[in-house]
């Protein structure tokens, strides 16, 4: 992605409400044709950030570039980006048509053209033959179809996406999201998504925009968001993880780190670059592993006692209570029928791999 | 809604008196009135109840019939003019600040705080031949005539020799002007209740699509808005078509309005029957405008919120 040309930059923007900065100070590129997200728990500016490339807001400081035309003094209705509300906004008192049509027929597109393109777009949305419905008569998925439709056929250069999938439920969520990708990978359209949904950032985009506070923590394409997460907040965000606090004691080799944690005691971590002072560890559940004896020695290992057990389905979340006192989860995956979970009170040996952890700054 | 089934005694000690009042002071009288309308007058204050039409008959004379148009035509009229003058109105209190808001709605309900009859007054006053409105002009006469007269064009009497007050007062002008005043917050407040709940992604949606704003106003926020226009309109138009005191004060000899005949009736006239057929005339031409609007608002009000 990062040979195509970029086509929305984000310059220095900051947007402040009086004393509340929502947005404080964001840079980022977006290149053309990617599936771009913003991901951010409820009130990181991830929506205000969007609605600023929409047009709604204006930046209070900073500049937002789209095709490399400075946007400031561009109002919404001459931007040519186009968005899907997370309320999807359909016009309750216009049908399916005269909603896709509104914005063709609104720059004075000619009869037959609109005619076509509306078909078109309905039918890329899975549509065809609801084009006399009113909202009304359409369920919440299907409203979203139009939402979408509706602001395909202006055929943006940008789409912006407000938490598109957040109104449905579970099953129809995962349906949408697979429907999105391929219909991005199809229309070949930019799409710049909010969310505060990791699965759905992670399962959907090419690269993700991890936001607090008003500011990006981190931009990486999901598996490297997931596996190399570049501080503690994004760590924590992203997924499950055991986290820790410790203190550099000093290198070995040039490429391992001594780190001495206050109750796991001194650990020994592959890490290349040099670090001195506080800093995070931290391991995914899944990485962890449980066993009724100690685990090999190129593991970390140590004793403790089952605390829960949380069955999910496909996979089970052991709590185990290790002697020296932190709680660590761990991922079991239900491989077969009947496979056997560990029990509260069970005494066990929990590890994992040095090369497994994450070293993370303040 | 039936937890009023396990206690009917509560139920009915609420639910009871008002239904004696309502029975007693609003279904009796008017089943009165309306029986009144099938008399005849028999003496100076008796009447007998004869079950005819002629009181009907004479209501649809083209003189009174006349009146009931005109009366129609002036509650239109003002009901038009209530619409066009309280939509931007509306309109500027649903995006005025948060805190503005409660302020400006107030300053619409302000004027029902002061008596009808006092604010009626105040507008002879300001509309009068010689009242402010008039002084008003007259002032700006005569800054622009001695503003010609510095010029040296005072000799050629641009403007006229004098000022000439206008006649505001005692016309139709003053009836529907004095309506319209009247009527405003009640057009206002409806309107303003269908735009304030209006999801404002709506708009941003029409903007977003590239429709400007006029047309974002044509094609979204006025359809949207339609059951408080229906609204708004039925609630300044029936008010309107039966005023009295607002026509009897601002109006002119020619200017009269239904409810002003039927007055008359009842009192100079002394012709109860007559002026209670006119009455219910009035009645059945106002349910019939609810029964319109009860279709208008089933046909296009469906899935609006």
């Amino acid at each position: 992605m990062a040979d195509r040309p970029v086509i929305l930059q984000i310059k220095q923007v900051v947007k402040n409400f009086g004393n509340v900065y929502a947005v404080n100070g964001v840079n980022l590129n977006i290149h053309e044709g990617e599936f771009f997200a913003l991901l951010g728990p409820s009130g990181c500016g991830k929506t205000t950030l969007l609605r600023m490339l929409a047009g709604f807001e204006f930046p209070s400081e900073g500049s937002i570039k789209i095709d490399g035309k400075e946007t400031r003094d561009i109002p919404p209705n001459q931007r040519p980006v186009n968005m899907v509300f997370q309320s999807y906004a359909v016009f309750p008192h216009m049908t399916v048509f005269d909603n896709v049509a509104y914005g063709l027929k609104v720059a004075k597109t000619p009869r037959e053209e609109v005619k076509k393109r509306v078909q078109d777009a309905l039918a890329l949305v899975k549509l065809d033959g609801y084009d006399l419905r009113k909202p009304d008569q359409l369920s919440g998925g299907q409203r979203q179809r139009v939402a979408l439709a509706r602001a395909l056929v202006k055929r943006p250069r940008v789409l912006l996406l407000d938490e598109p999938l957040s109104a449905l439920d579970a099953k129809l969520r995962e349906a949408m999201q697979l429907e999105l990708v391929k219909l991005q990978k199809a229309v070949g359209i930019t799409f710049v998504i909010v969310t505060h949904d990791q699965d759905e950032a992670l399962s959907m985009a090419d690269r993700i925009a991890v936001m607090e506070n008003g500011v990006v923590r981190q931009v990486a394409p999901p598996g490297e968001l997931y596996e190399s997460p570049n501080c503690r907040f994004v760590a924590d965000f992203i997924g499950r993880m055991n986290l820790f606090s410790g203190i550099v004691e000093g290198q070995e080799d040039g490429s391992k780190l001594v780190v001495s944690t206050e109750l796991l005691g001194k650990l020994t971590i592959p890490h290349i670059e040099k670090l001195s002072g506080k800093l995070h560890l931290a391991v995914r559940p899944e990485k962890l592993r449980i066993s009724s004896e100690i685990l090999p020695s190129a593991h970390f290992s140590f004793p403790g006692e089952v605390d829960a057990v949380v069955y999910h389905g496909s996979e089970s979340h052991v709590y185990l209570k290790t002697d020296a006192g932190p709680l660590l989860c761990a991922t079991l995956t239900n491989l077969s029928r009947s496979s056997v979970r560990p029990e509260k009170g069970e005494r066990l040996w929990i590890g994992w791999a040095p090369e497994d952890t994450l070293v993370l700054s303040e | 809604m039936d937890y009023w089934r396990k206690s009917p005694k509560v139920f009915w000690s609420f639910g009871i008196p008002p239904t004696i009042w309502l029975f007693a002071f609003f279904l009796a009288p008017l089943f009165l009135v309306w029986g009144l309308s099938f008399g005849e007058k028999q003496g100076i204050v008796e009447v007998a109840i004869t079950g005819t039409l002629e009181n009907y008959s004479r209501a649809v004379q083209p003189l009174y019939l006349q009146i009931f148009l005109k009366s129609f035509w002036y509650a239109g009229l003002t009901t038009f003019f209530c619409l066009v003058i309280s939509f931007p109105v509306a309109l500027a209190i649903t995006f005025a600040p948060e805190r503005w808001k409660p302020i400006l709605l107030l300053l619409v309900i302000l004027p029902f705080w002061t008596n009808l009859l006092i604010r009626t007054y105040a507008l002879i006053a300001v509309l009068r031949t010689n009242g402010y409105l008039n002084d008003l002009l007259e002032l700006i006469w005569l800054s622009a005539d001695s503003g010609l007269r510095i010029l040296g064009l005072g000799d050629w009497d641009l403007f006229g020799e004098r000022f000439n007050r206008f006649e505001l007062l005692y016309n139709n002008f003053a009836v529907v002007y004095g309506l319209v005043y009247v009527h405003l917050p009640f057009m206002v407040l409806p309107l303003y209740a269908a735009l304030d709940r209006m999801d404002r992604s709506y708009i941003e949606a029409s903007l977003d699509l590239g429709a400007g704003q006029w047309r974002t106003f044509r094609s979204v926020i006025v359809p949207l808005a339609f059951p408080g226009i229906i609204s708004g309109v039925i609630i300044t138009f029936i008010p309107a078509l039966g005023s009295y005191l607002t026509p009897d004060l601002l109006g002119g000899t020619d200017s009269q309005m239904i409810a002003n005949v039927i007055e008359r009736q009842f009192k100079s006239a002394n012709d109860w029957p007559f002026g209670a057929a006119l009455s219910f005339l009035l009645m059945y031409l106002t349910f019939f405008a609810l029964a319109v609007r009860a279709l208008l608002t089933r046909h296009n009000g469906k899935g609006l919120t």
